[in-house]
């Protein structure tokens, strides 16, 4: 296998990996934040 | 750090360094990983797999700092009962553990090329996969104390045990001669030639950042959640 194959594999860990976890981070925090605020208005 | 011990504090803070932290850290890694794909030369020995280095280390780096939050965390919590140690123990875990499983792919990906096998039970390799374990550890054991509406102080002493496998990582490399290259970068300087090093560096601050605004916003997520749920206590008992 070329050794560009093994490179590409290992940033796309890395970069998919990177990106769940802000993404996920980032979600639970508005959604969170957007329920605390809703509250608060009530 | 005992005055971000006030939440109201901690989140005046913590909301536009969020913002900051995530948009220095997408510039800073992409520069890094654009850098290190088209910019820096191929290594004489490894070619072009030594490129795999700009995600493999900061990732290493970042899997262990993950811990070393913890273990902060646990000491802040156990000592002097800090409000937001808790919240900021649970915070640094998913963010941890996703490096540390970053640190093992990328890892047993360059291991192939290089050394010819994507796993060897090293100490180095075998240390890190034990960090990843016990970061699934503290994550079901911090959630489950959370649960119990307890205050979090059996998972302050598992992450403060837990610390001692930081050093066993670090010096792994010193006392079992294995596979794994040894030190390569250390406060005296390093082996890795200025060409291929810079991006290396860059790649580390971005990487940093991110992991940073992940665990800012997890604290943030686990704030709002907690005045949720203390309003709605609130809102039953009246």
């Amino acid at each position: 296998m070329s050794h560009w194959t093994f490179v590409t594999a290992a940033y796309a860990i890395a970069l998919l990996a990177t990106g769940g976890l802000l993404l996920w981070s980032w979600t639970s925090m508005r959604k969170a934040e957007g329920a605390a605020d809703e509250l608060k208005r009530r | 750090m005992h005055r971000f011990a006030n939440p109201a504090r901690f989140l005046k803070i913590a909301r536009p360094a969020t913002a900051w932290l995530l948009l220095v850290g997408l510039a800073l890694t992409a520069f890094a990983l654009v850098s290190g794909l088209t910019l820096t030369p191929a290594d004489y020995l490894q070619g072009e797999t030594v490129r795999i280095m700009y995600v493999h280390v900061p990732a290493a780096w970042l899997g262990m700092a993950g811990w070393a939050g913890i273990a902060a965390a646990s000491v802040s919590q156990l000592v002097w009962r800090h409000p937001l140690a808790a919240i900021a123990g649970r915070a640094f875990a998913p963010a941890g553990a996703t490096f540390a499983a970053v640190c093992l792919l990328t890892g047993s990906i360059w291991g192939r090329p290089t050394w010819g096998t994507w796993w060897e039970w090293d100490g180095r390799l075998t240390s890190m996969l034990i960090l990843f374990f016990l970061y699934l550890g503290y994550i079901a054991l911090a959630g489950a104390e959370k649960e119990r509406g307890g205050e979090g102080r059996i998972a302050a002493l598992f992450g403060l045990i837990g610390a001692i496998n930081l050093p066993i990582i670090h010096y792994s490399v010193l006392w079992w001669r294995t596979l794994h290259q040894g030190q390569s970068i250390s406060l005296s300087g390093s082996t890795i030639d200025s060409s291929i090093l810079w991006p290396l560096l860059v790649s580390a601050i971005g990487f940093t950042c991110l992991f940073a605004a992940a665990v800012l916003m997890r604290m943030r997520a686990e704030l709002a959640q907690a005045k949720v749920e203390a309003r709605l206590r609130r809102a039953a008992t009246e």
